[in-house]
């Protein structure tokens, strides 16, 4: 099989591009659209709005979450906001410059035409929300208030507190669930999705594991909307939920879908460092908090006294020292790499020496304990909860974490991957942020897909098939991957080996930390292609799964989706192995200049790299999608 | 630190539940409560014993799939906190913590501490949502909603959906957790279209499943958000006027 990687994005004016497609694309008639039935895979914002849009329609959808509730999906808990190029501040904002931030600030490794759709849609996410009740902030006329955020120079970003992404998920989940109660949509909560079914190279249905019953069952449609999210998860430590998978994704690369961009992946960094070996995940802090709070460490690394002891010559304020024009607020791969360097050599503090000092002595001294009480009170409170240390009384530690995967499915200008019928949307393609996304981007881009993009998009292909029935799930077709999907279940339960699934996924995390984190080597990433098929052939010989497949099995769950992890670990370390370049969150130490930045090559590297499936155990083979950058100028970003 | 923790076990909805008791050593008191679990259960499996099934998610506090009775409290001894928002310095060395799933006659125990809470999207299924079909939203600022009013209405939709308030509740009772989605839509410009018919429909709907209230207050103590008791108030106001606003039902639907 040969992958070819077209976008299919209308050419002529960048402006016009998604008019063109629209008016280009054949139409499904309503009563045409009550006979195609679509599969949502995940519940977020991106398969939440989709699966209620689609159902408006007149589709018939069933959608699946391997939550009780479609409501407890990841999205539940960004924090910052969403952007929009509302331009309601009269600050210069347009269509075109959310277009150019974005495409600038994932340094130039995104499609030019997606990414100017998803500026133009911004603006009706902003409605739809509003319109559903969205309670989101208002100046005391009543009228939307905004905030700048990371990357801009425009204040766009939309917020509901510091649960901006709740507020939308909500929204989205109530659209949803008036479908459900018009019977438009049919949920299935906890229902996970193990693997994709095709039929002559199209996506025909699904096979999903009940986690309550563990019955395998198989669902058939003309379309498969994967909306799975990030694999972030693939590091053990991450901002990321604990249910965070790539399983779903994985086994649609298996399928046929190209893989694009695996090494993208973003490290917040103002993360609370681990506290101890049995760190379950770790906690952001929002960004904002750059804004008054000065980062250093002490000059002596033997210096243990605590913070507030450390007399000030004895401090280095690294970021300001390094970055004078930008200082603590410069953009997030750049500070989470300048921390590293501070831990790596023997800098770092807090008791396991893997943190920085966030201090705000000196804004508490310049604005008084009540402005930055008030600025940040809800963090610090929540900061005090974890460690029981007061920001108010002593310094905050930070650490970079790993909290986005800008890369994920490959997925053309209509968002389908490279098998006929089978889409992705938000988080789990690898579209609009390149290689670094910026702050308030990811809730834009999953609402964007959800609501605006596939209910257009899809038609295009169910067109195609009218009058055709869905593929019966009597089809040997679904017999063949039911029967696979219940050996694999049966191959877990019949290990009878002795270290949890945990324990795994903690070595597979350091491996991956270590070598395919914030900063990569060749020798790094060479060592851990050696380290991972070793470990995941111990893991797949010697991890314990109690218990039973009929029943409620946490051991169960966990074990394929660590099992896919290994396998995309691997990936992202070839994939981060062959681009000889470093962009964005991609940081290879061979290439950046003289100052420590990062160096990119796009004479050689200009492209995205999507990688197509060729079996177990077999490494897989890239393909080249060009970017061609013909409105955005191709610029070294300086922050000095 | 060391404690000691008895622990509800049960196979399924079906079956007869009991306490399991197990000692736990060198317990750090930096680690979340369901960290503590983690390690329990890493322990159990190495000891070749099935580990205890616990829902959890976001483990930051925000998308409401934990919640474990702590003691005999929803959530455990902190105030305004998410079980996995709880650290094990809340606990003394030597401490034996019971923990038990959410008792609620609405929320069958599927195992060992895992419920099942599907009446709640069962409200929110029955009228918790403002009908807007995607596309016909008309600009953002034309509907101005006043400073205090969104604000109010954001104090209710914080609930994150996790049902500790019914937990909590003697009766058994909904009334949080409904009357914050439904003040939500409620209070906002745009919610007013379908506010009488969706407070009908929410109300009679949660009373399906859920017992009544009489006014103990245990939900707010243990709601995680913090959320009013004020919202039961507004939604029972609401309630008796949507009984005489929605006047095609009367003499029909409800004589």
């Amino acid at each position: 099989m040969s992958i070819q990687l077209e976008s299919g994005a209308p050419g002529g004016p960048i402006q016009d591009s998604w008019d063109t497609y629209r008016f280009d694309t054949a139409l499904v008639n309503p009563n045409n659209k009550r006979r195609f039935e679509l599969l949502v895979v995940g519940t977020g914002l991106a398969g939440a709005a989709a699966a209620a849009s689609l159902a408006q329609l007149g589709y018939q959808v069933k959608a699946f979450t391997f939550h009780d509730s479609p409501r407890r999906a990841h999205s539940i808990a960004a924090q910052g906001g969403i952007n929009a190029a509302k331009n309601y501040k009269n600050d210069g904002d347009s269509v075109y410059r959310l277009f150019y931030d974005t495409v600038k600030g994932g340094d130039f490794r995104a499609r030019e035409r997606n990414v100017y759709r998803l500026a133009q849609v911004s603006v009706n996410i902003i409605d739809q929300c509003v319109a559903q009740g969205v309670p989101f902030a208002r100046e005391y006329g009543g009228l939307l208030d905004n905030r700048s955020f990371g990357g801009a120079q425009v204040s766009r970003t939309f917020y509901a507190r510091g649960q901006t992404g709740q507020q939308l998920l909500l929204g989205a989940y109530s659209a949803l669930m008036e479908q459900v109660a018009k019977g438009t949509v049919t949920l299935f909560p906890k229902a996970e999705m193990l693997d994709v079914v095709t039929k002559d190279g199209r996506a025909c249905g699904i096979i999903t594991r009940n986690l309550q019953t563990g019955s395998i069952e198989s669902h058939s449609g003309h379309a498969v909307l994967l909306c799975t999210g990030g694999y972030s998860n693939v590091f053990y430590l991450s901002t990321n939920a604990m249910n965070c998978n790539v399983t779903a994704a994985w086994r649609a690369h298996r399928k046929g879908a190209a893989f694009a961009n695996p090494c993208f992946t973003q490290i917040h960094p103002t993360c609370i460092p681990a506290s101890d070996e049995f760190q379950s995940k770790l906690t952001l802090m929002s960004e904002s908090l750059r804004n008054d709070g000065r980062i250093w460490v002490p000059r002596d690394p033997d210096d243990k006294r605590p913070a507030r002891q450390v007399p000030e010559p004895e401090r280095d304020y690294f970021l300001e020292r390094r970055y004078p024009a930008f200082g603590n607020l410069v953009p997030r791969d750049i500070a989470s790499r300048a921390a590293k360097r501070e831990v790596d050599s023997g800098h770092g503090v807090g008791q396991l020496g893997n943190g920085v000092y966030l201090d705000f002595s000196e804004a508490i001294g310049r604005l008084g304990e009540a402005v930055v009480r008030e600025r940040y009170g809800n963090l610090f409170e929540m900061y005090e909860r974890i460690t029981d240390e007061s920001p108010y009384q002593t310094p905050m530690r930070i650490y970079p974490a790993p909290h986005y995967a800008m890369g994920g499915l490959w997925v053309d200008y209509s968002l389908m991957t490279t098998v006929p019928g089978l889409y992705a949307l938000g988080e789990a393609n690898f579209s609009d942020h390149g290689a670094n996304r910026l702050g308030a981007s990811a809730l834009m881009q999953g609402l964007a897909d959800g609501y605006f993009v596939i209910p257009y998009t899809v038609g295009s292909y169910l067109s195609t098939l009218l009058g055709q029935a869905a593929v019966p799930t009597t089809d040997p077709v679904f017999a063949e991957a039911r029967a696979s999907v219940t050996s694999e279940v049966d191959r877990w339960l019949s290990t009878k080996g002795t270290h949890s699934v945990d324990h795994y996924h903690r070595e597979l995390g350091k491996i991956m930390w270590e070598n395919c984190g914030m900063a990569r080597n060749r020798v790094g990433l060479e060592k851990a292609i050696t380290e991972l098929p070793q470990l995941r052939e111990d893991f797949r010989n010697n991890v314990r799964v109690l218990g039973q497949n009929e029943s409620v099995n946490q051991s169960l769950e966990k074990v394929a989706r660590v099992d896919d992890f290994f396998e995309l670990g691997e990936l992202m370390c070839r994939d981060a192995l062959h681009r000889e370049e470093s962009c964005g969150g991609h940081f290879r130490e061979e290439h950046q200049t003289d100052e420590g930045e990062a160096k990119r090559d796009d004479e050689h590297f200009a492209y995205v790299g999507a990688w197509e499936w060729s079996g177990h155990g077999e490494p897989q083979v890239l393909h080249q999608e060009p970017l061609e950058f013909d409105y955005v100028k191709l610029t070294q970003r300086s922050y000095k | 630190m060391n404690v000691t923790v008895r622990v509800w076990r049960q196979e399924d909805a079906g079956s007869a539940g009991r306490f399991e008791t197990h000692q736990l050593d060198d317990i750090s008191a930096d680690m979340s409560f369901l960290e503590m679990l983690d390690v329990l259960n890493e322990r159990l499996i190495e000891a070749g014993r099935e580990p205890v099934a616990f829902d959890s998610d976001c483990r930051e506090g925000i998308c409401g799939t934990c919640g474990l009775m702590i003691n005999g409290q929803a959530h455990g001894p902190a105030e305004a906190t998410a079980t996995c928002q709880l650290h094990m310095r809340k606990f003394s060395e030597g401490d034996t913590i019971t923990i038990e799933p959410w008792r609620a006659a609405a929320f069958p125990i599927m195992r060992d501490l895992i419920v099942d809470r599907s009446p709640l999207d069962a409200v929110i299924e029955a009228g918790g949502f403002i009908s807007a079909d995607t596309g016909g939203a008309p600009d953002a600022n034309l509907i101005p909603v006043p400073k205090t009013v969104s604000d109010a209405a954001m104090d209710a939709a914080a609930c994150i959906g996790c049902g500790a308030c019914v937990a909590a509740c003697p009766n058994s009772a909904g009334q949080l957790f409904t009357s914050a989605k439904l003040a939500h839509l409620n209070l906002v410009p745009q919610g007013q279209a379908q506010r009488w018919e969706r407070t009908i429909d929410m109300v009679e709907t949660m009373e399906a499943f859920f017992g009544s209230c009489t006014n103990y207050g245990e939900c707010e103590k243990a709601c995680p958000k913090g959320i009013s008791i004020d919202f039961i108030a507004y939604m029972n106001r609401d309630f008796v006027k949507a009984k005489m606003k929605n006047r095609k039902l009367i003499g029909q639907k409800f004589p």
